[in-house]
């Protein structure tokens, strides 16, 4: 698998003679498809042993919804080559937060998450995260739609594993001082919440220890191709997602602060991007990287 | 400080003077009278937007001069937003929502199939409080907001500039708090909450002849859904339970902070459990808490209020989840000004209910429960079923292959009693006790000792 992980380094392996570009690119694989394992895993723990609410049937009519769409917005946009990879992620996303009582509007979930990235693009590149904005879309659009935070429990041996599976993604990826950036700021608020309130640790741990929130810091946050170009850009977003997470939560009292801070937040990014510039994201591969071509996914 | 609404309730039971100080409600599902869960509280959440209505019971046994309850509640409230509540109506949501058990009777082997389904179901509880004072609560930088007798209830809205002057006001006053409770007070003062402080007025109660303790219920207007049971578990001779009933307009309630976990449910099980309904309840409850590490959250029923099947009691009528407050109805009721006829128990209402079952303690639920509200109509009930074998006369090759049946299915029966109670396999075999029909349990034997014999 000889990948590539950022246009950084991809540009100059463009133009080297080919035994070169093998050699050097095997050594790396695409973050995504340890993200593609991960989530798989997960959402195969999922229902086996926490008894998520998703029919299997569910989970299989969203994967197949996001790919077909994938394969069609591919086509339309003039990008001949499918690719399946982030469609899957996102697809598999959908699958462990997504819950609905109908498959329609899981299906549509799925359709939505993937057309946002050939839909909702700022100077060419997405603005969310695709699970993200299908989530968060469907909330507002729909009835029938909700997310369960709860799910994952708080077994610490659970998390610990969940981060570190994470955490090769998002090494790989490149992209780790979004997470590292987000988990400071957001346990520094709930950390001195409680000291503030003189609550004991514990309160702040448990909140810490939340699968969900392992989930998002390791796998949603950390998206490359949506977080900020340049790091400073990147710290100031995950502070703000931080900030905005606590708001909804301590002082709107809603759930899924995380979802809706990052779905606000992702909306300030162009502007980010555009008082702090820095390179442009990319998944290239070397087979299939193309001069002037511009966000594969 | 932020203009909080937070939601009410939650939990902290001050004894005046008591010997023992209790946990906030007592619950018991009894068959016969026998205590099922103890230390144990009932709460009715009613909401719908953000406003709810919330009702309290517990079965305090005590003297009720001894008997005080503390809970933090997002604002004042005024007397029009607290009233006594109804006990049989808890009593009744219980036997509607508790676990149940089926009966199925096999056929004659020899002759087609038809079934006849009852059940049965458990039992339960009640509530308390006390009365009241207000001296030196101004140099304590205590604010006594509110003061009135609701039935036979004395109440008083407190707050406070900091949690060491309430509680030197709430002892000094005659309630015995428990250790570490200034800075869970101090914790919900920061947080903007008031304090709901309830005793009973004996000569109230004894105007009103009531001779336990009625549920407290109180609406109010909050964007926060939860329950405080910190306070409670500092009052808490180790574990507590609570039980949750939740009524609300879209679906299913879960907690979003800790995981909410179904009950095992339809499962097949020895006969003998109909006799032992209470203690198999309690017995599973029990193992499945330890199966979590006491850090879920356990849905034992989700139901549309309109119907049950099979119905472990009939679903409350509109006036009783109007008593209940289900305001909803009260509202659609009087827009409509329609002169209905009689209510009738299971029509159409537009109201779901979500029983929530918890057993906790400070370690294991550190922080209050959060709650949400999703849009999971799906039915669900603990069911748990009972088949009893034919007794009858059966002469044809179909019995016989029956009887070989009844014995893999005793076999599956006590595997499944047993995993999900943990009471030891042989102690259930035995309570089986032969088969009928055949001899004895399926030969469990290794295949080369039936081959070579012993």
């Amino acid at each position: 698998m000889n990948r590539l992980a950022s246009v950084e380094t991809a540009a100059p392996f463009a133009a080297a003679p080919a035994g070169l570009h093998t050699a050097l690119a095997v050594r790396r694989w695409d973050p995504r498809l340890y993200q593609i394992a991960t989530l798989a895993g997960l959402l195969g723990y999922g229902l086996g042993w926490l008894d998520l609410e998703i029919q299997p049937q569910t989970a299989l009519a969203i994967l197949a919804s996001a790919l077909a769409t994938q394969l069609a917005c591919a086509r339309l946009a003039g990008r001949g080559r499918f690719d399946p990879r982030s469609a899957l992620i996102s697809g598999l996303s959908l699958c462990l937060l997504l819950r609905t009582g109908s498959l329609s509007l899981a299906m549509l979930a799925a359709v939505v998450a993937i057309a946002s990235k050939f839909t909702v693009r700022i100077r060419g590149k997405h603005v969310f995260n695709p699970t993200n904005f299908a989530l968060v879309a469907m909330m507002l659009a729909a009835q029938d739609v909700w997310v369960s935070p709860g799910q994952w429990g708080s077994g610490i041996v659970f998390a610990f594993l969940l981060a570190a599976a994470g955490g090769l993604v998002v090494n790989r990826a490149a992209r780790a001082d979004v997470t590292v950036a987000f988990l400071a700021c957001y346990s520094g608020l709930l950390v001195g919440r409680s000291l503030w309130l003189g609550e004991p640790l514990a309160i702040p741990m448990h909140r810490l220890e939340n699968g969900a929130l392992i989930l998002f810091s390791f796998f949603m946050i950390s998206d490359p191709r949506t977080t900020p170009d340049s790091r400073l850009g990147r710290l100031l977003f995950a502070a703000f997602v931080a900030l905005g997470a606590y708001t909804v939560q301590f002082w709107l009292f809603r759930t899924n602060g995380l979802l809706w801070s990052l779905a606000l937040c992702s909306l300030g990014v162009p502007l980010i991007d555009r008082l702090l510039p820095g390179p442009r994201y990319r998944w290239t591969t070397v087979e299939t990287f193309r001069p002037g071509e511009r966000n594969l996914v | 400080m932020k203009p909080m609404a937070i939601l009410v309730a939650a939990m902290l039971i001050v004894a005046l003077a008591a010997p023992t100080v209790l946990a906030f409600c007592g619950f018991y599902v009894a068959k016969a009278d026998s205590k099922l869960f103890n230390h144990a509280s009932q709460v009715v959440l009613v909401r719908h937007e953000n406003k709810t209505v919330i009702t309290m019971a517990n079965d305090f046994k005590g003297d009720p001069k001894e008997f005080a309850i503390v809970v933090p509640v997002p604002t004042v409230l005024e007397k029009g937003q607290i009233r006594v509540g109804d006990r049989a109506l808890i009593e009744h949501l219980d036997a509607y929502s508790a676990p149940r058990l089926v009966e199925y009777f096999d056929d004659d082997p020899c002759r087609p199939v038809a079934r006849y389904d009852f059940l049965q179901a458990a039992r339960q509880r009640a509530m308390v409080l006390q009365e009241t004072m207000a001296e030196r609560a101004r140099s304590l930088g205590v604010t006594i907001e509110a003061q009135y007798t609701v039935g036979e209830y004395d109440i008083l809205i407190l707050s406070a500039r900091e949690s060491a002057g309430l509680e030197t006001w709430l002892r000094d006053s005659g309630y015995r708090l428990p250790a570490g409770a200034s800075s869970v007070l101090g914790s919900y003062l920061k947080q903007g909450m008031k304090f709901f402080v309830a005793r009973v007025n004996l000569k109230e109660q004894g105007r009103l002849g009531f001779t336990y303790l009625r549920p407290l219920q109180m609406a109010f207007d909050s964007p926060k859904f939860m329950l405080p049971i910190r306070l409670g578990t500092l009052n808490a001779d180790g574990y507590q339970e609570l039980f949750v009933y939740a009524l609300t307009r879209k679906g299913r309630v879960e907690t979003t902070n800790y995981r909410t976990v179904r009950l095992p449910t339809g499962t097949d099980l020895p006969v003998y459990v109909k006799d032992e309904f209470p203690q198999f309840y309690r017995a599973m409850f029990a193992e499945q808490v330890k199966r979590e590490s006491m850090r879920a959250v356990f849905l034992e029923y989700a139901w549309d209020m309109g119907w049950c099947d099979p119905c472990a009691a009939d679903p409350l009528s509109p006036e009783e989840l109007r008593k209940l407050g289900v305001f909803w109805l009260a509202e659609s009721e009087s827009g409509s000004a329609v002169n209905r006829p009689r209510s009738r128990p299971g029509g159409p209402v537009d109201v779901f209910l979500t029983r929530l079952h918890v057993r906790y303690d400070a370690t294991s639920f550190p922080e209050d429960l959060v709650f949400q509200e999703t849009a999971d109509r799906a039915n669900f009930q603990g069911r748990y079923i009972l088949r009893h074998p034919w007794k009858g006369e059966a002469k044809c090759e179909a019995a016989e292959r029956y009887r070989q049946a009844l014995r893999i299915r005793a076999e599956r029966e006590a595997a499944n009693l047993s995993s999900l109670t943990g009471w030891p396999i042989e102690d259930v075999r035995r309570k089986i006790g032969p088969v009928s029909g055949g001899e004895g349990r399926p030969d469990d034997r290794a295949w080369w000792q039936k081959l070579f014999g012993e």
